[in-house]
């Protein structure tokens, strides 16, 4: 296929102060190889337009910044190729992340999000504490495996953006959230599955998923949030059923391998 | 301690469901829904067919199999309307209809599997 | 020059921008075929009920005799009921591929420090299915 030499990109533009709700703007942008639609903003605030607004940071797929919607799909910017989408005269649409409100232009208002993410507890939580003297905690790499998968999310909120429960109610805790408990709730130094039981364990929480599985799919570092939800579901419902059965002896059903 | 919601109550009910509508259904779907009507297959005479149902396990079987999965419908349609047509504020009449009609469904083959005989 | 600007703007907090939110239409799901698709599995439980509504009848025209089962077949070839099983043959087996295919995610099998590729535990589901569907149909057909 041969690779056209320019491409269009119609970006959303909103600007507060003026607009009530956002428009398009149309830009041409010439296409390089090994350019990346970060590379056409980039372009576009350099040389064309500089009031253009959006985020970005690493540009290399780590720090999670410039995630926004390409044709419709929730992508980072700094690792999708302008040559995907370069021939049959192909346009680029360029909008903000789904589901969150607008700032301007392609900037969205992320406090919702860490709000529901510091909810969940994501750190190390201990019972009982072990005195500097004792050294390290030590863990094999088996128990490194049981939830690396789950540390690699980067907080880039596509999977929000991907996630129609999300869309569709606002207090849905959301697939990152649930899969960054997920990850601390397998890790072998944590000791916290308790206090998170409420959050998660609840139709804000797990409940409210229903397994789409688009948040696994977008995800740029192959976090699968929707496996670490159908988990946690299975691990909420032996608690419930041994809070149910033994209520008095009933301690909340450990994780850990 | 922090007591969990008892959505996965009915949770366990649509996974169970699930596993059996996905396990069971399809067969019988496809003898007595296809291949008996359009006669594929020779399809059982109704004394073949009484002698089977008068083994009590046939009849708890078959319980199972009526009593499950709406289980499982109910689970999955609650939520579907949901998401799909936007409906959550309705969740208490959404809830009893779909949990309501499982639950008849359910007494309904409990009554019609027990005096079969 | 600037007053005037202002305030020909919608209304604005001062100091604080106005997020735009955009609203979530009920038609989510036809927005893309992916949602479609899921829908779609969703929507087969209407089917899983519907057939077992079928069984109910079929146990309940057992129990009435003979010529009530022998109506309750004659029903069952009518076009209608014909197009109306093939449709939920169709999404009950959808039902089923689904449900197995995404099984696995939900219960990672951990073998001597490593994870088991999903197809292994999606495998032992379709074999289970295919010998109860052998199992049943001998029961039926013998």
């Amino acid at each position: 296929m041969i690779m056209a030499d320019k491409i269009i990109l119609e970006v959303a533009r909103y600007s507060p102060e003026q607009d009530t709700k956002p428009c398009f703007a149309t830009y041409e942008v010439p296409v390089h190889k090994e350019w990346v639609v970060l590379d056409a903003l980039n372009y576009i605030k350099d040389k064309v337009d500089g009031s253009l607004t959006y985020r970005w940071s690493c540009r290399m797929g780590i720090c999670g910044s410039c995630g926004m919607m390409v044709n419709g799909e929730p992508k980072l910017t700094c690792a999708t190729f302008l040559s995907s989408y370069a021939h049959n005269g192909n346009k680029i649409r360029v909008e903000p992340l789904r589901y969150f409100p607008v700032v301007r232009d392609l900037v969205t208002e992320l406090s919702d999000f860490l709000v529901k993410l510091k909810k969940v507890k994501p750190w190390l939580i201990r019972k009982d504490t072990v005195p500097l003297s004792q050294g390290e905690f030590l863990q094999t790499p088996e128990q490194l495996d049981y939830y690396k998968q789950f540390s690699m999310c980067i907080n880039c909120t596509l999977c929000y953006s991907a996630c129609p429960v999300v869309g569709l109610d606002p207090k849905f805790v959301g697939p990152a959230a649930i899969a960054l408990a997920q990850r601390y709730n397998l890790d072998s130094r944590d000791q916290g599955a308790v206090e998170r039981i409420a959050v998660l364990a609840h139709p804000e929480g797990i409940w409210g998923c229903t397994f789409v599985g688009e948040c696994t799919k977008v995800c740029p570092k192959h976090v699968d949030p929707a496996g670490a939800i159908q988990q946690y579901k299975l691990n909420a419902v032996l608690d419930w059923l041994t809070s149910f059965l033994m209520p008095r002896g009933h301690n909340s059903q450990d994780v850990k391998p | 301690m922090a007591r969990q919601s008892d959505e996965a109550f009915f949770w366990m009910l649509f996974s169970a469901g699930g596993v059996i509508a996905a396990i069971l259904i399809p067969v019988h779907l496809f003898l007595f829904g296809l291949a008996f009507p359009l006669g594929w297959l020779p399809a059982p005479d109704y004394e073949r067919l009484m002698s089977l149902v008068h083994m009590p396990l046939v009849r708890v079987y078959l319980f199972v199999f009526c009593s499950l999965p709406l289980f499982h419908w109910a689970h999955r349609f609650r939520y579907t309307l949901y998401d799909g047509l936007k409906v959550k504020h309705l969740n208490e009449v959404i809830f009893a209809l779909c949990y309501g009609g499982a639950v008849a469904g359910t007494v309904l083959a409990a009554y019609l599997t027990w005096t079969i005989a | 020059m600037r007053q005037e600007i202002v305030k020909a703007a919608p209304a604005y907090t001062e100091f604080h921008p106005r997020w735009y939110r955009a609203p979530v239409s009920v038609y989510w799901w036809l927005g893309q075929w992916r949602y479609l698709k899921f829908i779609l599995r969703e929507l087969s439980s209407l089917f899983v009920a519907s057939f077992v509504v079928i069984t109910l009848l079929q146990v309940r025209a057992l129990r009435n005799g003979p010529e009530a089962y022998s109506r309750f077949q004659h029903w069952l070839q009518s076009p209608w009921m014909i197009a109306l099983n093939l449709v939920s043959f169709l999404f009950v087996v959808f039902h089923t591929i689904t449900w197995f295919n995404l099984a696995p995610r939900a219960m990672p099998i951990w073998v001597r420090g490593k994870r088991l590729p999903e197809f292994l535990v999606a495998a032992p589901n379709y074999a289970i299915w295919l010998v109860a569907s052998v199992v049943i149909a001998w029961f039926v057909l013998r």
